[in-house]
């Protein structure tokens, strides 16, 4: 028998063996702080790692199955740095509601893990048990807070709907698998897809593939699967919400690259339109809801849909050039989000959850550098020069009109236009309006204070000097 | 220094405003004067600009270029011509004035009006230099948040509306153009380089095309009739100098998106839609013309006087003779958005000396000032009469020069351009003497005092430049001659 090569999966398996000694401190120790600081070096350990495995080469492992190719690498840094700015953000919100940190924590890294495996799978079947771990941790880390019915209600409506999609795509899986002849492995469907294709391709595939679809646009949350989000972004205690709202998503992408780009890219005809109509529903849908609502944190649920609208016409062009805007697109609005929520967080002080937009009136008064923060990042979801979000949507915007949709186009823009009266009315809330009532900022450390100022001034710097993200996404996609 | 001349230009204002927000947050007094040496020095440069142009050439002068986002070929690149330096020295001057109107008027979060200006004047400049496509649109756009925040900050009671409306009205009109540059970029093979349009073969459909989304974004920035309607909501509400700089500046990148982009980009659609550019703007001049007759409220009459005087500019910009444009006509429409700069900015002015005395803009709530406030009636006399057209005044120069070319290209025209100075004098002057003349008719006009000398400098500097212009128009004109032909040759070509 011969063992796998465990080099390339170092950095998960670290990361499991710290949330267990994670698990084993919280419940011997009686210092909390002790797991915070455990669960940012854990991060720091898996990101040290992670340099260290990678290669120029793509590796395989566990027969085949697992796969770290310079797309995993370069999304996995990524998402530790996010999750270890997302640890700092929340770390006072969470002792401010005596949450338990040593269930939080350990919760939050199984999700990281989950992500990880997400993004590394090269076989359905290891997408599927990476998206199960995720989800499950998501429903727990939602539920953390026992007696809090809008958290238990949420998580209860993500936790049936979810499984729901996720038996939807193992349905889809199970056709994929009967019409290759057998295969999981994702270059080899490829590979048999190719053989047969003379035969043209069977209703059976195209069967499988709308469950596919149907489940993994769940996940992304397009119209009409997108049920859970404005719930669940609005019932989940704002720690976990900043969770959700930034650091899933590029995970989910980079899952959808690996599906559908990777492994069912020739029945790109398909899925292209399904993921067009999807996507143009959710541009709709999301900007015209998002106008309605009063609570900030619904109304940021509503428009990752229309977000992700944008991500999913990025994969409408199927080329290199469609798949890195996707990327870049989801990678900076992974950092938006995370300084949108990770201000909220630090308004939230003794209990109070900052989340309706009258709570945000005249805070330009009582904290303009707040205000100012959470300005630029409304105007950079926006999409507003210089700020990333503007040449996030660009460049989607370039890929259509490149092959030939501009009329997408034109309705992405007019869509977003939209968007922009409802984040405007954010900064019109906090600059123009009275103040209604007196927030406090949690007693953060300075760090956390540095930290957020960085990451808001981060989507001017991308704005201004996009090009070395583009380029390091570009070299993702290889 | 004279390589970098429009950098500086253009990153002074926007540096000194940022520091300006960040350091000095909490003391007013300094933010003031800091900021009012930003634009001074900004100043400084475009005069330098100014004296170094060179009015024969018809390359653009003082190119920079640079790589900047190497994915999409889109370059740092400025340089100006005769058309758009006249516009980058207008900017920067009224810059100081702005700063100066709001030296004593606003208490309320000093650092951050100021800090706001100064950024715009910067994105203001930056979209008149600019030769790459998406360099222009990253300042065209940058621009809505100072202003978004100008007006809806420190504005009056229904700012709030007046912010939005006008956020979003600008907003559509730039999204579509942004299609448009995309669209352009792929049809010249990857390049944004405004001036590589210029020589782009496009077929007729492609063109009508691209002229709507350009219409769209450059039209409601003039604004022109119908897509007028957010100016008489955001004036009034915008504070004294958010007024002079949205009347003064902001209008004239619309105009100048015009000459800059439609004519020379898509000439034959223009030459195809001149007609009904002809039409739009004659409505804008006579029928607004005869909306700002009614008016009660002074900056709203303004702000409809501007949307008239705004109709020459792009009347002149499609007045066409067998598909050439008229050399008086393009010159006059440059001349009159300078001057309008001047004047609208005047009268913005001395409507918030007013505004600040009495707290309000009611035509009815005024009526011998002249009584208390002699140094001020004569200045505002002299303004109104610009606003008017009188001859030796800036205003009379570039309406003049339009009707003009009007009369050797379309008699009708001229006619109905030349009837809107009637109306243009009646309803400053049916203002004027409301408030200015008659008895003084309630106890807030017996308590105004005179100008301060702060305000006497702003309106002496303004009547010098009203007078100026009107006097030696040439100072500017001049400067033009060369690329306004360049501009007519390349308009009069056919690109299909």
């Amino acid at each position: 028998m011969t063992y796998p090569n465990l080099f390339p999966v170092l950095p998960e398996i670290f990361m499991a063996l710290m949330t267990i000694i994670i698990l084993l401190v919280d419940a011997f120790s009686a210092k909390k702080s002790v797991i915070t600081v455990l669960t940012l070096l854990t991060l720091i350990g898996c990101f040290v790692l992670q340099i260290h495995v990678s290669s120029p080469s793509t590796q395989l492992t566990f027969n085949d199955m697992f796969i770290l190719d310079s797309l995993a690498t370069g999304t996995k840094l990524f998402t530790y740095i996010l999750s270890f700015v997302a640890v700092i953000y929340v770390r006072r919100y969470i002792i401010d509601k005596e949450i338990n940190p040593g269930e939080f924590y350990a919760i939050l890294l199984f999700a990281i893990l989950g992500m990880m495996v997400m993004i590394s799978a090269d076989n359905m079947i290891v997408l599927y048990v990476g998206l199960e771990l995720l989800s499950l941790a998501l429903y727990g880390l939602i539920a953390l807070q026992r007696d809090n019915v809008k958290a238990t209600e949420s998580a209860m409506k993500f936790f049936i709907l979810g499984a729901l999609a996720s038996g939807i795509l193992l349905y889809g899986i199970s056709f994929i698998y009967g019409a290759t002849g057998g295969n999981l492995q994702l270059e080899l469907i490829v590979r048999s897809m190719l053989a047969s294709q003379e035969q043209g391709i069977s209703p059976l595939l195209t069967f499988g593939l709308a469950f596919v679809v149907a489940g993994l646009v769940f996940k992304l949350g397009l119209v009409p699967f997108h049920m859970w989000i404005p719930d669940v972004y609005e019932g989940s205690p704002l720690a976990v919400t900043t969770m959700i709202g930034s650091l899933t998503k590029i995970a989910a992408v980079v899952f959808m690259i690996r599906f559908l780009v990777g492994g069912l890219v020739l029945l790109s005809m398909y899925w292209t339109i399904m993921l067009l109509v999807l996507a143009m529903l959710s541009l709709f849908f999301g900007n015209i809801i998002a106008i309605a609502q009063t609570n900030i944190k619904r109304m940021l649920g509503y428009s990752t849909i229309s977000h992700m609208g944008f991500v999913a016409l990025g994969f409408i062009v199927v080329s290199v050039d469609g798949i890195t805007s996707t990327l870049f697109y989801v990678i900076t609005y992974s950092i938006t989000a995370l300084a949108t929520f990770g201000i909220l967080t630090a308004l939230s002080k003794d209990g109070f959850e900052c989340e309706s937009i009258d709570d945000l009136k005249g805070l330009s008064s009582s904290h303009p550098v707040y205000a100012f923060l959470l300005m630029l990042t409304m105007f950079s979801m926006a999409g507003i020069p210089p700020l990333v979000g503007f040449y996030a949507k660009f460049k989607i915007l370039a890929a259509l009109v490149n092959t030939g949709l501009t009329w997408v186009a034109v309705f992405a823009v007019i869509m977003s236009l939209i968007g922009a009266f409802y984040y405007i009315r954010v900064v019109k809330a906090m600059y123009f309006d009275e103040k209604v009532k007196d927030i406090q900022v949690a007693n953060i450390c300075v760090g956390t204070k540095v930290l957020l100022v960085l990451n808001t001034l981060m989507l001017l710097v991308i704005g201004i000097f996009p090009s070395y993200l583009i380029d390091y996404c570009q070299k993702f996609i290889g | 220094m004279m390589n970098y001349l429009l950098s500086l230009t253009i990153w002074t204002p926007i540096v000194f405003g940022f520091i300006t927000l960040v350091l000095f947050s909490k003391n007013d007094c300094l933010a003031r004067y800091f900021s009012l040496l930003g634009a001074v020095i900004a100043f400084i440069f475009s005069v330098l600009m100014f004296c170094h142009f060179d009015p024969n050439q018809q390359a653009m002068q003082f190119e920079e270029v640079a790589q900047w986002v190497p994915n999409f070929n889109i370059n740092y690149h400025l340089g100006v011509d005769g058309i758009s330096m006249p516009f980058v020295m207008l900017n920067n001057f009224v810059t100081i004035l702005v700063v100066l109107a709001g030296f004593k008027v606003i208490k309320h979060k000093v650092a951050l009006y100021n800090a706001m200006f100064l950024m715009m004047t910067g994105f203001i400049s930056g979209s008149f230099c600019a030769l790459d496509a998406i360099l222009f649109y990253v300042f065209f756009e940058a621009m809505l948040i100072p202003m978004y925040l100008i007006i809806g900050v420190w504005g009056s009671t229904n700012r709030v509306y007046a912010a939005i409306k006008f956020f979003l009205y600008t907003l559509i009109g730039s999204l579509l153009m942004l299609v448009a540059l995309i669209y352009l970029f792929f049809q010249s093979n990857g390049s944004f380089e405004i001036l590589s349009y210029y020589k782009l073969p496009l077929t007729m459909g492609v063109q009508t095309l691209l002229f709507i989304a350009f219409f769209m974004s450059f039209a409601v920035k003039v604004p022109m009739w119908p897509l007028h309607t957010w100016l008489p909501d955001a004036h009034p509400e915008a504070p004294t100098g958010g007024s002079m700089v949205l009347a003064a500046i902001t209008l004239k990148i619309g105009g100048y998106g015009f000459l800059r982009f439609i004519l020379p980009i898509v000439p034959d659609a223009s030459r195809e839609l001149a007609g009904v550019m002809v039409i739009l703007s004659l409505i804008a001049i006579v029928y607004i013309g005869l909306v700002a007759l009614v008016q009660k409220d002074m900056k709203k009459l303004v702000a409809y006087s501007s949307i008239s005087h705004m109709g020459f500019v792009t009347l002149g910009c499609f007045l066409m003779a067998n598909g050439t444009l008229n050399k008086w006509a393009v010159e006059g429409a440059i001349t009159q958005m300078i001057s309008h700069g001047f004047v609208s900015a005047a009268m913005f002015f001395c409507i918030g000396v007013m505004y600040d005395r009495v707290h309000s803009r009611n035509i009815a709530d005024y009526g011998g000032v002249v009584n208390k406030m002699p140094i001020f009636a004569a200045f505002f006399m002299l303004f109104s009469m610009a606003n008017a057209g009188l001859p030796g005044t800036s205003g009379f120069a570039g309406e003049f020069m339009v009707i003009m070319g009007a009369v050797q290209t379309s008699f009708i025209s001229a006619a109905l351009a030349g009837l809107t100075l009637i109306i243009g004098a009646g309803y400053t002057l049916w203002m004027y003497k409301k408030v200015i003349f008659g008895e003084v008719t309630n106890s807030h006009v017996a308590e105004m005092p005179d100008v301060t000398a702060r305000e006497f400098i702003i309106l002496a500097v303004l009547a010098i430049a009203v007078i100026g212009m009107g006097v030696y128009p040439d100072l500017f004109v001049s400067k033009m001659h060369t690329s306004v032909e360049l501009l007519i040759n390349q308009a009069a070509i056919s690109k299909i």
